[in-house]
């Protein structure tokens, strides 16, 4: 059924031969760290969004930069899924694995679906090989893989006979054997080579050996699945229906750097990135970094915490301060972060989550640090909290946070995960001349500095609207001023112990926050605003989300899903919205961190669906625990 | 803005509407006393001038101001204060701080200002311990100590912030005494006209949890004999009538020389190309040489803000991507 996210492939029907049309494939790549299973990946999805096809990525890898070879922990894998209509997850089971090694096959054959093909590299089936990934006997000959397609090739004799005319020694030559593995799924899925020829020629631009030897890797690769029929049929997956406009690929990590960068533009206030390198924010530095010519200032600091405090110093002189991390880091910057709500200066934090307590398992996906977001300061220091949920939504999310914090003047706590971060999926590039309007403007300069004369500078005189204080950079005349973390007097700013001023500033600061939501736009739904079950995420979960809730829809169930961006403050009209249906359940992927707020805040009974293993959800799973609620809601 | 020259700013003018609430006869007044007059004689103007401070009885000093001030939290100041520098050069940046804000729990933001070299004036208050947590010791305390932490003596060795400074490549670092008023607005007057990170460590006296730490060389009966006053390209003499001197030996050990070896005094020069005689002298025994003040190291070196903000303007000034070009770019693909 076109048209709906299904989680059907090429496994469900049985081939003959000639080219067969399915609507999606889900292929996963594994292989050892240096088997270039990610380049391989993203050079399959690089064509295949060229192609037109709806795309979702995910990689997994290891945390360490190379685990001993041929080992479980060695394993490193992409995943993609493509189609002919509109996806919104990486799929669940691959239809494809190709395996580089035994261990990449122990790793992940238990996910690949009944019927599916797995391609081997047998030039590593040998003893030590199985032995390194733990198989006591050769799985290819004790009937475990009954039941899947399997095909055998060396890759690495027959990608060294490709290449024996090459000037590269043994080992370069064999390094080229994943090039091989995508040509021949190229012929298998129909798809255009022509893209990762021009890829690879700029990527390797100053070694043409390389890039030569790549592509005869290809080529042969393509030509002997062509040639030996290894496979009955070929596959083509027609592109999606998509709304029209211009699309490119994009990372998590890369569309909220060009937010950032957009809502930087659209104000006329330059960037400036404190950093300290962490998996997996790493890539926002490196991003920014890059970005020298858009103005953006970029500081690796010696610590997170001197990240936040340079970040905090440049939104004081008045840039737009940012600083990246993932949830060790928001630990170390809490105590800064605390300072800029009581400084009440616009400063952008975004956590890239992995998967904790602690140092945890940091190449792994999770949304646990909501709480921290939330509370994880001393006192009563209340912040603005707002989500992505896909790899594209970053762009808008990124755009949001500069938009709030500088027109309320708080700290606002942007949250992605390694999943969005790492994840690609098409963007609908936006028309750059309809993006909302950020009028920044700071306080102008006056008479009145020195002890002698004139009315003193108010540094926290509010916006009677959203009660912002006003911006005013060092260097303008007449508005010199003192702040800092000590408690202080409204209006003057000057440093006050009394109790009702404590009070009224506490209130304030916390009402300052919740008028954010006077802004917001009405919920959307998907589905109707009332009825059985809303199912409400937000983050990464809304692509497995959306998946099960179309589908139990096409069925005929009154269900509905609802997303939100922004968590704190939540928007004013969640509480009705959830108050229209019979139940509300919350995926996410934590132990129901946003359920037991909203459970706490509205006093209705949301019930948690909680998952913590450091994988995102699948959508087949979604749909099995919606189906059960939706039985005992009837 | 008014394009009438404007009078020149008196110390007064640098005072802020803020009652002080030190301590009465604590160091910091008479620090904050030589900073106003050395700001008044620089010709400083309020609204150019921004004070970073981090958490400590020193760290009050912004709000005595009449300029920006920004009291921020334990340590890190000076990472703020180099987001500030970064952000806009143009102002004229300074940080104040403590031995224990500094040396201990900011120690590594402070080692990092001054291997960056970021154009900060950081004004280092060294009482020799913890005042505002009232009286622990601090990394500057002597071994022995006797505090509420340490009833029977720290076993703690001290710091030297100025080895500490010079060791992570300061490229000002000076020493001024708190009572040594036109000694100490020299001193800042000096890292003023500093390019890069200009450290000023300040003997302060807590005469609350601390007092008479210093005594033993600035008491005025002493002090000619205990401070050896470092004079660029000017022998290393002290005592009555500069009748002594400090010489060092092959090994670079510091020696008292008098009478006919005064001759053998060392030529003191702050823009050496080696820390070496700086750091002699920062680690010389307090109790068996005099204790010297004055700038121990100055070398001129581009400045971290420059730097980064060239790379920056180069980028811009040859930019010829749009927002939208930046955006529409890499591979895409249109769907009709």
């Amino acid at each position: 059924m076109t048209g709906t996210d299904t989680t059907d492939g090429l496994t469900s029907s049985t081939p003959d031969s000639g080219v067969q049309e399915l609507e999606q494939v889900v292929i996963r790549f594994a292989g050892d760290s240096g088997d270039g299973m990610q380049l391989t990946g993203d050079q399959f999805t690089r064509t295949t969004a060229l192609m037109g096809n709806d795309i979702a990525t995910f990689p997994d890898f290891p945390a360490e930069i190379r685990a001993p070879a041929g080992t479980l922990p060695g394993v490193s894998a992409f995943q993609l899924r493509f189609s002919s209509f509109d996806i919104h997850t990486p799929g669940d089971a691959p239809d494809v694995l190709v395996a580089m090694n035994p261990a990449a096959l122990k790793a992940h054959v238990g996910q690949l679906k009944k019927n599916g093909i797995l391609l081997l590299n047998t030039a590593s089936f040998k003893p030590l090989d199985l032995k390194k990934a733990t198989y006591a006997v050769d799985p290819r000959t004790d009937g475990s893989l009954d039941g899947y397609r399997v095909i055998e090739v060396d890759l690495t004799a027959r990608t060294r006979e490709a290449l024996e005319e090459t000037e590269l020694d043994t080992r370069g030559k064999d390094r080229c054997k994943n090039m091989y593995a995508l040509g021949i799924l190229y012929w298998l899925f129909q798809r255009d080579v022509e893209p990762t020829k021009k890829a690879l020629a700029q990527k390797f631009a100053k070694k043409p050996a390389i890039v030569d030897a790549n592509l005869k890797a290809m080529a042969a690769g393509h030509a002997y699945a062509e040639t030996v029929e290894i496979f009955q049929v070929s596959y083509k997956v027609a592109p999606a229906k998509m709304p029209a406009g211009t699309y490119r690929n994009i990372m998590g990590n890369q569309s909220l750097c060009l937010g950032l960068v957009a809502a930087s533009k659209q104000c006329g206030v330059p960037l400036f990135l404190g950093s300290y390198p962490i998996t997996p924010a790493s890539d926002i530095l490196h991003q920014l970094s890059s970005y020298k010519n858009h103005g953006v200032v970029t500081f690796q600091a010696e610590d997170e915490i001197a990240a936040v405090c340079a970040a905090i110093g440049a939104s004081y002189s008045g840039k737009i301060g940012l600083t990246s991390t993932s949830g060790p880091g928001i630990a170390l910057k809490a105590e800064a972060i605390g300072l800029a709500i009581m400084a009440e200066l616009p400063l952008v934090v975004l956590n890239v989550q992995r998967a904790g307590p602690s140092t945890g398992m940091p190449t792994k996906t999770q949304q646990a640090d909501l709480l921290q977001a939330m509370h994880g300061r001393n006192g009563e220091s209340p912040m603005v909290v707002i989500a992505c949920s896909t790899p594209a939504d970053a762009f808008e999310v990124g755009y949001e946070a500069i938009r709030i914090a500088t027109k309320h003047m708080v700290p606002v706590m942007v949250l992605s995960d390694g999943y969005i971060a790492n994840g690609s999926e098409p963007w609908q590039l936006p028309d750059i001349d309809k993006l909302p309007p950020i009028d920044v403007s700071y306080a102008p300069e006056r008479d009145g500095d020195g002890a002698k004369d004139g009315e003193k500078f108010k540094p926290y005189e509010r916006n009677p609207e959203t009660l912002a204080r006003p911006w005013a950079k060092p260097g303008t005349k007449g508005l010199v001023h003192r702040i800092g973390g000590l408690e202080k007097q409204d209006v003057t700013g000057n440093i006050s112990y009394d109790p009702d001023n404590h009070q009224h500033m506490i209130d304030t600061r916390a009402d300052k926050v919740a008028r954010v939501a006077n802004d917001l736009p009405p919920m959307a739904t998907l589905g109707e605003k009332s009825g059985d079950v809303l199912v409400l995420g937000w983050g990464s979960p809304r692509g497995a989300i959306t998946a099960a809730v179309t589908r139990l829809q096409g069925e005929g169930h009154k269900i509905s899903a609802a997303f939100l961006r922004h968590l704190n403050p939540l928007p004013n009209d969640l509480e009705a919205l959830m108050r229209s249906f019979k139940k509300v359940v919350l995926p996410e992927l934590n132990k129901g961190q946003l359920a037991s707020m909203l459970r706490s805040k509205y006093l209705i009974d949301v019930q948690s669906y909680s998952r913590v293993n450091g994988q995102p959800f699948q959508s087949q799973a979604v749909e099995d625990y919606m189906r059960n609620v939706l039985q005992e809601v009837k | 803005m008014s394009n009438v020259e404007e009078p020149k700013l008196t110390k007064k003018d640098f005072k802020s509407d803020q009652d002080v609430r030190w301590c009465p006869g604590c160091g910091d007044y008479s620090i904050l006393n030589s900073v106003q007059a050395a700001f008044a004689d620089l010709g400083k103007k309020l609204h150019e001038t921004v004070i970073i401070s981090g958490i400590g009885c020193s760290s009050r000093f912004p709000y005595y101001m009449e300029t920006y001030g920004f009291h921020t939290i334990h340590g890190r100041a000076p990472a703020l204060a180099t987001g500030v520098k970064l952000s806009n050069p143009e102002l004229d940046v300074w940080v104040v701080t403590g031995d224990g804000d500094a040396m201990s729990i900011g120690g590594n933001h402070f080692i990092h200002a001054m291997r960056r070299n970021v154009g900060l004036k950081v004004m280092l208050f060294n009482n020799r311990i913890y005042g505002l947590t009232k009286g622990q010791f601090s990394p500057t305390s002597p071994q022995g100590k006797v505090t509420k932490s340490s009833p029977v003596g720290s076993v703690d060795y001290p710091f030297s912030p100025i080895a500490l400074a010079l060791g992570a490549g300061g490229t000002f670092v000076a020493r001024g005494v708190d009572i040594l008023g036109p000694h100490l607005q020299s001193m800042i007057k000096q890292a003023d006209g500093h390019n890069g990170t200009a450290m000023i460590e300040i003997y302060q006296n807590c005469n609350i949890f601390n007092d008479g730490a210093y005594a033993g060389f600035t008491d005025k009966g002493v002090r000619e004999e205990r401070i050896l006053y470092l004079e660029h390209q000017k022998p290393l003499l002290f005592g009555a009538d500069n009748a002594k001197g400090i010489a060092f030996d092959e090994a670079f050990r510091p020696y008292i020389v008098e009478g006919d070896d005064l001759g053998k005094a060392f030529v003191w020069d702050e823009l050496s190309d080696t820390p070496a005689p700086a750091m002699a002298l920062a680690t010389m025994d307090e109790e068996k040489f005099p204790v010297p003040v004055g700038v121990f190291r100055r070398q001129d070196k581009p400045n971290f803000e420059y730097a980064v903000n060239q790379q920056v303007e180069t980028a811009v000034a040859s930019n010829k991507q749009s927002l939208k070009d930046l955006i529409y770019s890499g591979e895409m693909w249109d769907v009709k």
